[in-house]
Formats: C-alpha cells, sequence, structure tokens
C-alpha cells in the first residue's frame, strides 16, 4: 500500500497484516450486502443468513490460521468461508444453484465446502459440526501433522448436547481444535439469555479446557486470541474455548426484516453506530497513519472482486439435470 | 395450490389457512385441558419461523407456550417426562430433518414406554414438525422422514393435507394417550379451505376420499394430495377417471380403504414424498398388492421422492419429487393412454 503516509505506534508488516484483515473484512461486508440485494430482486432461490457486524470474527481467527488447518461453519457460514480463502464468484453460484459453485450447486448458502483451503463445510443443522471439527483434530493429531481445526458455531449451539460429548473427548485427548462461540445475542428470535443458564466461558472451563472471552468487534484482539489458541493447539497442549462477544447487523435471515417483536431499533444502531467492526479497524488503522484514500481503494478493490463475482455466477450455466443423482456415494 | 373440498362451503363454515387451522386447533385444545402446553425453539413471541403459533403466547402466556433453548433431544425427553406424569405437551420441532435428534427420545423412550411397563405408563405426547422439498432449502431442510417414524412400532403419525384435516387430526393427536407425530408440508401452511366453525374432532385411522372415480387410484399422502388433484384433472380431459385416497394417519392405517378403492378400479399409484427405497409408498404398495391382487389390471406404481439427498439448486431440486405431470404420465401408461 504506498499511499501509507507515516506509521506511529506499529511497524509496517504490522500495518500490512491489518490492511489485509480490511480487505477481507470489507470483501465479506460487500459480499453479504449483494446477497441481500440478490434475495431482493428474487434472483437468489432460498434464504440466506447474513454476516454483517461479525466479520472481525472470521477474518480476526482465519488470519491465524495456516491454508491446510481446518475449519467448520455454520447456517451464517459465507464470512468464514471467505476468510479460510474461497473466492467470491464460486460463492455466488454456490448460492445462485450454479455448476461452478464450490458444490456444484447442490448445497447451497448453507453448505459451503472448500476443501483445498481446508474448509470442511458450513452446515445447517445448529452444532451440526462440532462432531467434524473435532474429529478432524483427532484426525490431524493421529496423522501427526501440526494441523489444528476452528469449530465456529453461534451460542445457541450452547443448547444442543452433541457438543458437550465432543468438548469432554477433546479435553480428555487433548486434541487441536479451537471452540469458537460466536455469541452475537440471539438464537433465531430468542435472546440467549433466555435459553442459556449461567455463564458461557464456564462452559468450556468445567471441562479443563482454556477458555476466554474475546471483543468480537476487534479484529485485533480477536486475532491475538486464536494466534494463542493455535499455539496452544499445535504445542499438543490440547482445545480451547472462546466467546466472542458480537452481533448481527441484519436479520436472523435475508427474509427477517420487522424485528421490533424480539430487538430495539435502538440496539441495532448502537452496535452499527459504536460498534461495526470495519469502523473500529478503520479508526485504529487512521491512528497509526493510514490515509483515508488508501482504505477507500482497499474498499473498492473489495466491491469491484464481489461485482465481477456477482456478474460470473448470474451468467454460469445450472448443473445438467444428469447431475441429480450423482454423487450419492463416493 | 387449491384445496379440495372436504367440507362444502357451506353457513357455519370459513375458510382458514393450514396454517390457521393448526394454530385453532392448538389453542382450542388449550382452552379445554389445563394440562396442553406448548414447548420449542421460537415457538412464543416468534410463533415459530412459519408463524403457526402467532397469537398463542398472548392468550396462553409464557408458561404454556415456552421458548427453549435450541435442544430437541433435551426437549423431546422433558416432553415425554411430563406427558408421563399428567401433563400433555406439544413439543415443537422447527423442521422434520431435525427429527434426528429426537430419535432417540421417541423411538428408545416415548414409543416403548407402554409396552415396556406392561401397559401402565401412558406417553400423551404430541410432536409438530414438517416435511416437504421444493422450498430451496437444501439437503438439511428438505427431508421428508415420516417413514422413520412410522417404521416403528409405538408412535402415531398423522400427515394432513387439508385445513379440516389439520384440525381435526391435530385435536385427536392431543387427545392421544400415545406419542403421535404430525408432521407438516412447509409449503402447505397457507393452503386455504373450509374449516366448520362449531367445534369437531377426526378419528386417527380414517382415510378421506378426496375424489372419486372409476379407473386409476392414486394414493397420495399430504401435499402429494394436491399434485394428485391436478393431476386428476390432466387425466379428465383426457377422459381418465381418477380417485384419489388420502390416508391422512399412516399409523393407525385405513387399510380396508385404500384396499377397496383399488379393488374398484383395478389400478393403483402411491404417491408419496419420502424417499422411494424402505418407504410409505412401498408400504402403501405392497398393502395393494397383497389385499387386491386378484382385481389388480396392473401392477402398483411407486413414486416417491428420489433416493438422494434434496439438492438446492432448483433445477435439480425439481426433479427428486412427483409433480402432476410426471404422475399424470404415469397414469397414462397404466391404463394404456399413452
Ligand atoms: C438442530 C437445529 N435446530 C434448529 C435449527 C433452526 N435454526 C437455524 S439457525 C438457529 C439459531 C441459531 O442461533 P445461533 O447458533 O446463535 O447462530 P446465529 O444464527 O445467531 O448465528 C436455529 C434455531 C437448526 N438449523 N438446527
Amino acid at each position: 500500500m504506498s499511499t501509507m503516509r507515516e506509521t506511529k505506534l506499529t511497524s509496517d508488516s504490522t500495518i500490512e497484516r491489518w490492511l489485509d484483515a480490511y480487505h477481507r473484512m470489507a470483501t465479506i461486508r460487500a459480499f453479504e450486502e449483494r446477497v441481500n440485494e440478490l434475495y431482493r430482486s428474487a434472483k437468489m432461490p432460498g434464504l440466506a443468513h447474513l454476516y454483517i457486524g461479525e466479520e472481525a470474527v472470521a477474518v480476526g481467527i482465519c488470519m491465524a490460521l495456516r491454508k491446510d488447518d481446518y475449519i467448520t461453519s455454520t447456517h451464517r457460514g459465507h464470512g468464514h468461508c471467505l476468510a479460510k480463502g474461497a473466492a467470491a464468484d464460486r460463492m455466488f453460484a454456490e448460492l445462485l444453484g450454479k455448476e461452478p459453485g464450490y458444490c456444484r450447486g447442490k448445497g447451497g448458502s448453507m453448505h459451503i465446502a472448500d476443501h483445498e483451503n481446508g474448509n470442511l463445510g458450513a452446515n445447517a443443522i445448529v452444532a451440526g459440526s462440532t462432531g467434524i471439527a473435532t474429529g478432524a483434530a483427532m484426525s490431524a493429531k493421529m496423522r501427526s501433522t501440526d494441523q489444528v481445526a476452528v469449530c465456529f458455531f453461534g451460542e445457541g449451539a450452547l443448547g444442543q448436547g452433541v457438543l458437550y460429548e465432543v468438548m469432554n473427548m477433546a479435553s480428555l485427548w487433548k486434541l487441536p481444535v479451537i471452540y469458537a462461540c460466536e455469541n452475537n445475542l440471539y438464537n433465531e428470535y430468542t435472546h440467549y439469555s433466555e435459553t442459556t443458564a449461567g455463564d458461557l466461558v464456564a462452559r468450556g472451563e468445567a471441562f479443563g479446557i482454556a477458555a476466554e472471552q474475546v471483543d468480537g468487534q476487534d479484529v485485533r484482539a480477536v486475532f491475538d486470541a486464536a494466534v494463542r489458541a493455535v499455539a496452544r493447539a499445535r504445542r499438543g497442549d490440547g482445545p480451547t474455548f472462546l466467546v466472542l462477544n458480537t452481533y448481527r447487523f441484519h436479520g436472523h435471515h435475508v427474509g427477517d426484516v420487522d424485528r421490533s417483536y424480539y430487538r430495539s431499533e435502538e440496539e441495532e444502531t448502537e452496535w452499527k453506530s459504536e460498534r461495526d467492526p470495519i469502523e473500529l479497524l478503520t479508526g485504529w488503522l487512521r491512528e497509526q497513519g493510514v490515509v483515508a484514500e488508501t482504505l477507500a481503494q482497499i474498499g473498492s478493490e473489495a466491491q469491484q472482486e464481489v461485482e465481477a463475482g456477482v456478474e460470473f455466477a448470474l451468467a454460469a450455466a445450472y448443473p445438467d439435470e444428469s447431475e441429480v443423482d450423482q454423487h450419492v456415494f463416493a | 395450490m387449491s384445496s379440495p373440498s372436504a367440507v362444502a362451503a357451506q353457513p357455519g363454515t370459513r375458510e382458514l389457512t393450514l396454517s390457521q387451522a393448526v394454530n385453532e386447533a392448538l389453542a382450542e385444545e388449550m382452552r379445554r385441558d389445563a394440562s396442553v402446553f406448548i414447548v420449542g425453539e421460537d415457538v412464543a413471541e416468534a410463533g415459530t419461523p412459519f408463524k403457526v403459533l402467532s397469537g398463542l403466547v398472548e392468550e396462553f402466556g409464557p408458561e404454556r407456550v415456552i421458548d427453549s433453548p435450541i435442544s430437541e433431544a433435551g426437549i423431546s425427553g422433558i416432553g415425554l417426562g411430563a406427558a408421563m406424569t399428567g401433563m400433555r405437551p406439544v413439543v415443537d420441532i422447527m423442521f422434520g430433518d431435525f427429527m434426528t435428534l429426537v430419535m432417540d427420545q421417541l423411538v428408545n423412550q416415548a414409543a416403548k414406554i407402554h409396552y415396556m411397563s406392561g401397559g401402565r405408563l401412558k406417553a400423551p405426547l404430541t410432536i409438530r414438525t414438517t416435511l416437504g422439498a421444493t422450498r430451496r432449502s437444501a439437503a438439511q431442510h428438505s427431508q421428508s422422514l415420516h417413514a422413520l417414524v412410522a417404521h416403528v412400532p409405538g408412535v402415531k403419525v398423522v400427515l394432513p393435507a387439508t385445513p379440516y384435516d389439520a384440525k381435526g387430526l391435530f385435536k385427536a393427536a392431543i387427545r392421544e394417550d400415545n406419542p403421535v407425530v404430525v408432521f407438516e408440508d412447509k409449503m402447505m401452511f397457507a393452503v386455504k379451505g373450509p374449516v366448520p366453525e362449531e367445534e369437531y374432532v377426526l378419528p386417527l385411522g380414517v382415510a378421506d376420499v378426496k375424489r372419486e372415480g372409476e379407473d386409476v387410484t392414486l394414493v397420495a399422502t399430504s401435499s402429494m394430495v394436491y399434485v394428485a388433484l391436478d393431476a386428476a384433472e390432466q387425466l379428465a380431459a383426457d377422459g381418465v377417471s381418477v380417485e384419489i385416497v388420502d390416508p391422512r394417519t399412516l399409523v393407525p392405517l385405513d387399510r380396508e380403504t385404500i384396499v377397496a378403492s383399488a379393488r374398484k378400479t383395478g389400478r393403483a399409484i402411491v404417491i408419496d414424498e419420502g424417499h422411494r427405497s424402505y418407504g410409505v409408498g412401498a408400504e402403501l404398495a405392497a398393502l395393494i398388492a397383497e389385499d387386491a391382487f386378484y382385481d389388480l389390471d396392473a401392477p402398483v406404481r411407486r413414486m416417491c421422492a428420489m433416493d438422494v439427498p434434496i439438492p438446492f439448486s432448483p433445477v435439480l431440486e425439481d426433479l427428486t419429487v412427483p409433480t402432476a405431470d410426471t404422475v399424470a404420465a404415469e397414469a397414462r401408461r397404466l391404463v394404456g393412454k399413452e
């Protein structure tokens, strides 16, 4: 980034890292805004769950991972997929049910899997991927690689028993897995305090798992926590349980427009105006001396990538009908 | 989808959606019996994502319309325990796909408790959930898993197709002293049909002839009733007279009505949205083959969901389930009018 004027507190390479983070977060934001438009203009079949507002979580964590590390994702998975390296064009193609999509159109928004980047798949079953992530970690350990697995899930998954079964085993067997609990305050249309007893972090601690709470709107704090967790996993010291406090700016899914019955407009406005992860990073970068034009430039690059991705997907072909009964068995 | 007139629109009936009919059934049963309560994810203020339960928490309060954590195994277990000790819970499982999480509590516990206890314990538990594809919801939100449940002795299985049936059968399900699973097709919530003002309950185990005819019988479940009705219109134009039998409940099953229709027409196609192999289609076809064999002029045919996970892409998804066109074509083959 040649337009950078000065760096006050931080070295150039560190600034480069956070400009990269900015780029990834801006890409996710632009991607999701375009998904919303595709839905509203009836160009996308079905629904999608937008990640807007939570970008710092996926980006901060995935920046601490290698390409060959694993992640598992959720119904709100576009941000995780992009942060782990998926390309916008093939993701849009999947969302439109087109043949060049990551799953040849068979999966759709909630099932994007990107094997080459270690993404073992988004998942439409709440807590459905907790076993997969833990098993991938076990496999890494058995194969003596130093790969780690990150299991992304919403705080709603804390209601599911399977999570506690696998956390117990991960701790017993010191598996290199990181449980990344994205607490965006709502299980669909119900505040998490009405569905979740006791303390969230304590649920990790109860199994003897290193557990901490992180400001999920601060990508640098997320990254730092992830680096610690990854180091612990690679050292062979076992799992980490992270509670990332965040907020989804949009509805539970694209069709959830009237939200007043479960959360107030004031609450939404407060998060959007005070706790936007992209704005927070922008503020920090500006303090470090990064000029506004640099960020605007990165933002418009992200926008262009996303635009090109949509164009690609809209023009792409649907899968051939003969595919319908292919891939049932390997 | 147009609704068959199970009840002719007459004074004392109104048009309700299937969603309103289910809502009314629950409200009436909750008014009449204080032991009835609802528990499930987003059932209270949200009234479920499909808004079927809207307004119930306002009338009955959060003690009887209970928002649960995302814990399908837990709520079905709690529902069962409450059912065994004097309550009549309705456990709401948002999508039929999540029945897999309920299965241990349902299959190993609820289904067997009456029998295992030598008839001493009872489990008046109702589970309501969904089935049905073509909503572009992909492989984990589009399954029709009713055959899995119907396979297990001790559980009753209800598949209403019309608002009239939904209301009357739902009330019967709640009053049952056995576990009952009601599967509603999520594509049918907006279907309208006549529902009487006055109270009624429909017995479980009585099929309904949704259309009378002479040449071929279509035994159709849930939303496949509408597919059959549309196919029947096409076939009528070709001079083929179709009879449509809706079993309405799989357990208990009204074998007599199904067999009698097959014997009358001599040809039968069974249409069900579950997967083809080892499914409801197979069971119904076997019943007809066994009991109507000597009156059949052609082999019984099955039309079901393909044996594939439901794909997301609309161009693929639409191939996986029976449609009016494919059913009509099959019926024409059967009567030799290709
Ligand atoms: C087993 C299961 N139960 C219910 C659902 C329906 N459902 C989809 S998302 C969701 C809420 C999830 O909340 P959370 O885990 O906090 O994730 P968020 O949507 O807030 O990102 C529910 C109940 C599901 N997909 N899977």
